[in-house]
Parts: C-alpha cells; sequence; structure tokens
C-alpha cells in the first residue's frame, strides 16, 4: 500500500512544514523525487487514508478556547446510536472505540472554557449516559512523531 | 485589520491545499499577499496557536494497529517528575496528567503507545512500569479498536468552513 519513499515523507511531514513559498522544495529533494511527485503522494495518502490531515494544527487553549478528554460507558447494544448521537457535536474533534467499561474516549474543543461542560452536559442529555470529563492538568510533552 | 487571525484559522482549519505554493493559494483566497500570511502564520506559532504545520498519520492505515492508552494511578507528589519521564521515552506519543475520578477511575497519567502488535505495546508498557515502580499503585491498559470520528478542531461561529 505505502512504499518506503511514503513512509519517509510522513515521517519528515511528522516534523514540520517550513514557512516559505515553495515549503515542499527543501523536503523533495531530501527524499530525492520531485514536488510534482511528492504532491501526488501526499494526494494519494490522504484519500487512501493513510494520513487524516495536512496543515496547521491549531491551539484551542492559546485562542481562548479548550481541549478536554471525556469518556463514557456505552452499553453495547447502544453503541452505534450514541457514536451517531456523540459525533454530531461539531465541538467533538476526535472520537475512539476503547475495550473498556468505559468504551467511548473523545476529546472535546471548543472555543471558549465553558463550552466544554456545556458541550458535554449536552451530550448527557442527549444520550443519557454520564459523560466522565478528563481536562489536562499537566502535558508531557516531547513531541509527536511516530515512526511510519 | 480585516483580515483576522480567526479568519486564517477559518481557512486553515480544513488543511492545507496539496499544491506547490500552499500558502500563496491560501493568501490568494483571504485577499492577503502571501508575505503577510506567512508573517502573521510566523506570529501564531511563536504565540502558541499553531502547534506545528505537520501531517497526521493515521495510525491503523500504516500497520500501527496496536493503540493502547496507558493509565496510571501515580502519587500526586511524584507526578510532575515521573511524568517527565514517561514523556521522553521514544515510544510515547502523548501524556498527561488528568485528574482522577474516583471511585471509578484512579488512574492520573495517561500515555499514549502504538505499536504493530499488542505484544509490541505490552513490552513498552513494561518499561512504563519500570520506571514507574512502587509509586504507581495500579494501572491498566486501553486498546482503541475503532476510531469513530477525527476532524480535528473546528470553529463554529462565523466563517466558512473546509471539509477534510
Amino acid at each position: 500500500m505505502l512504499d518506503a519513499t511514503d513512509r519517509a515523507l510522513i515521517n519528515r511531514l511528522q516534523e514540520g512544514l517550513p514557512l516559505t513559498s515553495a515549503p515542499f522544495d527543501g523536503i523533495a529533494s531530501e527524499l530525492s523525487i520531485t514536488v510534482d511527485d511528492l504532491l501526488a503522494r501526499l494526494e494519494r495518502m490522504k484519500e487512501i487514508g493513510a494520513i487524516t490531515r495536512f496543515g496547521p494544527f491549531f491551539d484551542a487553549a492559546a485562542m481562548g478556547g479548550a481541549f478536554c478528554l471525556c469518556a463514557m460507558a456505552v452499553p453495547q447494544t447502544q453503541f452505534e446510536r450514541v457514536t451517531e448521537q456523540v459525533n454530531a457535536f461539531a465541538q467533538v474533534a476526535h472520537n475512539y472505540q476503547r475495550e473498556h467499561r468505559l468504551n467511548m474516549w473523545f476529546v472535546l474543543a471548543t472555543e471558549t472554557p465553558e463550552g466544554i461542560a456545556e458541550a458535554a452536559d449536552a451530550i448527557e442529555r442527549e444520550t443519557g449516559i454520564a459523560v466522565l470529563r478528563f481536562p489536562k492538568l499537566q502535558e508531557f510533552f516531547v513531541g509527536f512523531r511516530v515512526a511510519a | 485589520m480585516s483580515v483576522t487571525d480567526r479568519d486564517i484559522v477559518s481557512a486553515l482549519q480544513g488543511g492545507l491545499p496539496m499544491v506547490a505554493a500552499p500558502y500563496a493559494a491560501v493568501a490568494a483566497s483571504l485577499g492577503l499577499p502571501e508575505e503577510d500570511l506567512l508573517a502573521r502564520l510566523e506570529d501564531m506559532q511563536a504565540t502558541g496557536v499553531i502547534r506545528r504545520i505537520a501531517v497526521a498519520p493515521n495510525h491503523f492505515k500504516l500497520g500501527m494497529t496496536a493503540n493502547g492508552m496507558t493509565v496510571w494511578d501515580v502519587e500526586d507528589a511524584r507526578v510532575a517528575e515521573l511524568g517527565a519521564q514517561v514523556g521522553a521515552l521514544p515510544f510515547v506519543t502523548h501524556s498527561y496528567e488528568r485528574p482522577r475520578a474516583l471511585p471509578d477511575w484512579p488512574y492520573n497519567l495517561f500515555a499514549m503507545v502504538h505499536g504493530t502488535t499488542r505484544d509490541q505495546v505490552e513490552k513498552k508498557r513494561q518499561q512504563i512500569a519500570a520506571i514507574l515502580g512502587p509509586v504507581s499503585r495500579a494501572n491498566d491498559i486501553l486498546y482503541s479498536t475503532r476510531i469513530l470520528k477525527k476532524t480535528g478542531l473546528r470553529l463554529r461561529r462565523k466563517g466558512p468552513t473546509c471539509s477534510d
């Protein structure tokens, strides 16, 4: 599905794109490919879902907003319905199913700190299931890089 | 200033266009000279509004199918020091201190670990356990089985939004 160059490209692009007029030039020459080839690979990997996003990652908190990790214990028989209900909230940035009694874990991203409680409360009302809230108290931040 | 940071965020929240000169394309759509957009983006990066401009890989599609959220109950007095050590491990992609939700949830340190197999992830979990030692009174691992949604930040108030 992905060749060695695709993987090298993902690894390289996890480190960040420069803020220049032709930001791919240096990366393409590092990988010994043309910029056109690089863009075609990127386009294809987006299409097949190997990359979910390409661009700036905004920090909601730095813009006056907030993030919060939340978890719910969803009965198996209701899982699909609750998934639809939760995902319908624009504030839900991502949502994962996990193997645990708390089997649905999602991140709320809102434009104001108060938006977190509003969204979590609204999800509780709509689904009838408690939403546990785990805001970050401290981040132990090193890097994002995952070897492709 | 007519073009606000919010306009810039709105224009970029769906991602950058995959073209040779992506910033010029975005600048044109905002009616801004490219140099101005680049300068504004530099400021946003310096102040932390933009954490980085990069690609987000889909671990599942890359064969990293084992994705475990390891969670640990660590003494409050030691969590900053030990959390920093855990966060520094090369295979830990995100690590946070979060509040407990007692009695259901005694864990206050979260560390995300990816691998191609669960065995691989378990070995990494053991390395974390070795660092924490008896200061961690309990731990668990929650494997993800499905991505239900992944869109990133979306602004809701005014301004156009691009879709992924």
